[in-house]
This record gives C-alpha cells, structure tokens and sequence, in this order.
C-alpha cells in the first residue's frame, strides 16, 4: 500500500531535512498512528504521500506506484483512490454539508445521479443522517469534522490521511471521531493518523510510527504514545 | 465535465470580483474597438488608394507661350509641333506606360471651367490660349512615376512633370499615421487589459484557493481546477468584445454614415458589410487572449 525507501527530504533553505532515511512499509487495512512532537516531520510524510511534495532522496511508493515517476497529470487520478482529513476540517461555508460531500464527486465529474444516490448514504454512515441541509457554521467541532471524514471517504478510497483530525476537538468528540475512523477501517480501508492525543493512542492499541527530528525511531504494533511531551 | 457546475462557478467568480471584470470589460471593448477601427481604417485607406489612383496620372506639362518669362525651363519659347511628336513617340515606346493622352488648351480650358464653374470670377479673366498644353500619361504601375520625371523633365518644350499621386500620397500617410497612432493606443489598452486579467486571475485564484485546495486533495484535474478561471476572464473577454462590436457599428453608423458620408460624397466610405466582416475576429480576440491570459496566469498563482 505504502512504502518508503531511505527517503529523505530536505526544503530548500532550511539547513535541517525534514525526513532523513525513512524505510518502512504499510499494509492494506492497516491503521497507522503517526506521532512525534511539532517539527518532527509527520506533516513532510504525509505530504510526500500525497504527492504535495517529492522526495529529495529515496523513493515513496503509493498504491504500488512510484511516485517520483508519476508524471503530474497522473496525480490527480492517483488522488482519487486517497481521502484526506484535517485538523481544521476545511468545508466550504457557503454550501450545505450535502454539497461540500457532493463537491468532492462533482469536481472529478461523476454523474449526478450517482451522487444523488452515494451523499446521503456516506452521510448516514458519519452519523450525519438528515443533516444534508444544514450549513456547516451550524454544526459542532466534531459534527463538522464527519462532514470532512464524509467527504474523503465519499469516493470509497483505498488510503485515508488524517492529519491530527481530533486537535481541536474535545477527548469526548474524539472518541466518537476515533469509532468513526475505526469503523472506516474495518471496511479495509488503509487509514494513516498523525496525532497528539496521547490518549486515543494507548486506548486503540494500533500499529505506531514515531518520528523524531526527521528520523523513524519506533515502529511498533499495537504500540502506545510512549513519550512525554 | 459538469457544465452546469462549471457555469455557476463562473458566475459566483465574476459577480465577487465585479468592479475587477467591469475594469477587464472596459478595457477589452476599448482595446477591441481600436484595434478593429484601425483594421477598418486600413481598409478605407487602401480602397480610396485604388480608386484614386486609377483616377491619377503623371502629368507632363508643356511649355506655353507666356511660360518664356516666368518658368527657366521654357527659356527657348513654346513647345513645337516636332517636340510634342516626339514627346509622344517615346511615351508610347516606353513599356511602363499604359495610355498617353494629349490634352490641347482648348480642352484644359474646358475642364478648368468645369471645375470651378461658368462664372466663377476666375474663369472669366482666363483665356483658352493661358491654359498648359500637356500629356497625361496613365502608367502600367503608378509607382514607376520617378522613371518618367527623369526622362522628361529639363526636355526642350517641357515645363514640368508633376505626379498627382503626390498631393494623394501625403494625405494618405496622414491617414496611415493615424492608423498607427490608433495601432499603438489599441497595444497600450491591451496591456492595460492583460494586466488587469491577471490580476484579477490572481485575486480569483486567492479567494477561491479553499475550493481548489479542496479540489487538489479529491483529485480534481488541472484542467478542471483551471477551467472555472479560464472561462470566467474569456467571459469578461467575450462581454468586452461584444461592446466593442457595439462601438464599431455605432460608429460606422453615426460617425461615417450619419456625418462623414454627408459631408464628404467624393469619398467611398467602408459601409457596414465591411464593419460586420470584422465582428467575427475582433469576438475571436475578445474571448481568447484574455483565456489565454488567464492560463498562463494560472501556472503562476495556482498550484495544482
């Protein structure tokens, strides 16, 4: 599903890579807990994963392509088979959350009617059920973030990235976040996590890749947070 | 591809950046209604050119009797029977030389009168016998003009050899003058124009960047991510170029047919087939460059 070999990945201007000879392999139906403190590179993993930024050393295989050979028009059907969550939710505030989940499928141009058919049964799946309507604004934290989830999971991908997806939520709300994403696992879906929350970590008991200051330093299954920050 | 989506985006972009696409609008139709005036006065240029050269000729004058004392080339009297003969004869051997024509005092006399009028106080102190006797020679190529004056001009019985097209040409680089000074105007809107699509393309591309980082993440194609902003400066373009369609027509309609044609009848101004004939390319011009403007915009200030 994922693998890194030796990658590194410097910035230019910044004296300090980002990654620095980072190997490791993810399976399909995995769940991934990245963790590591501010600047220790989880977002430059996430990032080359996305194919946001290119590996200055080493090569990142997605979904068994490489992807320094991935030219770009390719990218964006390669984007397709991903989902990507934040932390800051980033709906659309003037379109109900029926449109922000249909927008993902709109702009790859599928077929009105499939999502008319696919939106409210994702939405029943978030336990977003009859909310289609309503406007983002007029949604809790947590509300909003399945709205997000929703939309990166709409198009059924093979690999959900979340990048911190309960930092603003409160421990409460991210349970219900953390079931969610579990549920969305079991389904097969890869899903890679880079959080802070301690908690939601040694509770899950998943596999969990820690960086620090570039370098891969723990890769453990059924691991826990492990460090204090 | 989704047209109605694409539609709405294009509408919500160009109702957020309304004095912006105003700005674009103005100056495209300005930009589009000089560089289509000047085309059209190309054309008036040209086709008063052909008719008025066929009309011309070079002239060479003969040397008449009251010529002795004011003009140094008649110095030894009036042109002779044998000197016009002779005149004629190597005109007509001349190959660039399409017609000769000789026009007798009695003849210049009559189309003075009929230039100026019967009675004009002119006319009447006037005798036939004052009129110039001369050639009108009509050539194969009126720019050959040069070949006759030089073989003609200083020959005995010869006063002058004048070009008609001169006294035309001065006008007419006047009015080619003009049609660069229209030219380069039109050149300085256009860059007004662009710079102002790009502009506005960058500011698009700001305050729509949640949208197109959004689309970026799902896998929207380039393409599709660039389209909306595309299509929303050829929309400005396009609305630019039908203005300056408007203007044209108003103006061969008011300006050419409704004053010049009024005032000036010796000349055949370009009518309205000949505006209609450009509406075509000056829309083509209207709705692309500034799409063309907006892609390359786009590479600039939109990640994808």
């Amino acid at each position: 599903m994922i693998r890194f070999d030796n990658v590194s990945k410097s910035y230019p201007k910044q004296n300090q890579p980002a990654l620095r000879d980072v190997s490791l392999e993810i399976e399909k139906g995995e769940f991934i807990f990245l963790v590591g403190s501010s600047g220790s590179g989880k977002s430059t993993f996430l990032r080359l994963i996305l194919r946001e930024e290119r590996a200055t050393h080493g090569a990142v295989h997605v979904l068994g392509k490489d992807l320094a050979r991935l030219s770009n028009w390719k990218v964006p059907q390669m984007r397709r088979q991903l989902g990507t969550v934040f932390q800051d939710f980033r709906l659309l505030p003037n379109k109900t959350v029926g449109e922000n989940v249909a927008f993902a499928l709109e702009v790859i141009g599928k077929p009105r009617a499939a999502i008319r058919k696919t939106v409210p049964e994702v939405l029943e799946l978030v336990g977003l059920g009859g909310k289609e309507d309503r406007m983002p604004g007029e949604l809790s934290g947590g509300e909003q973030q399945r709205v997000a989830i929703a939309r990166a999971f709409v198009n059924r991908p093979l690999l959900l990235i979340a990048d911190e997806p309960t930092g603003n939520l409160d421990p409460q709300t991210s349970v219900g976040i953390m079931k969610l994403l579990d549920r969305i696992n079991r389904t097969g879906t890869t899903v890679v996590m880079a959080t802070h929350d301690q908690q939601i970590v040694d509770q899950m008991r998943k596999r969990v890749i820690e960086l620090e200051k570039g370098r891969l330093v723990r890769d453990q299954s059924r691991g826990v947070y492990g460090y204090q920050h | 591809m989704r047209a109605q989506f694409v539609m709405s985006e294009i509408g919500v972009g160009l109702r957020r950046n309304l004095t912006m696409t105003f700005a674009v609008i103005v100056s495209v139709a300005l930009s589009l209604a000089l560089l289509g005036g000047s085309l059209l006065m190309a054309q008036q240029v040209n086709s008063m050119k052909d008719y008025w050269y066929d009309k011309v000729n070079v002239s060479i004058f003969l040397c008449n009797k009251n010529d002795e004392h004011t003009s140094p080339n008649c110095a030894k009297g009036p042109v002779t029977e044998v000197q016009k003969k002779e005149i004629r004869a190597d005109l007509e051997r001349m190959n660039i030389v399409d017609t000769v024509m000789f026009e007798s005092s009695k003849q210049a006399f009559d189309r003075y009168k009929e230039q100026f009028g019967k009675d004009s106080p002119l006319a009447s102190t006037i005798t036939a016998d004052q009129m110039q006797q001369s050639f009108r020679v009509k050539l194969k190529d009126p720019e050959k003009y040069k070949v006759i004056s030089s073989a003609f001009a200083g020959r005995p019985g010869v006063q002058d050899v004048t070009d008609q097209r001169g006294t035309l040409e001065s006008l007419f680089n006047l009015l080619r003058g003009m049609n660069y000074a229209a030219l380069g105007l039109m050149a300085l809107m256009l860059v007004v124009a662009l710079a102002l699509i790009l502009n506005t393309v960058r500011v698009s591309a700001f305050s729509r960047r949640r949208e197109t980082g959004i689309m970026r993440l799902v896998g929207a194609s380039s393409f599709y991510i660039q389209l909306p902003f595309i299509m929303e400066a050829a929309a400005a373009g396009l609305m630019g170029g039908i203005f300056a369609c408007v203007l044209m027509v108003c103006g061969q309609r008011f300006l050419i047919e409704g004053w010049l044609a009024e005032k000036i009848d010796a000349i055949q101004f370009i009518g309205m087939s000949e505006v209609y004939a450009k509406l075509p390319l000056v829309l083509a011009i209207g709705a692309l460059m500034p799409a063309l403007a907006a892609f390359f915009a786009l590479r600039k200030y939109l990640k994808v």
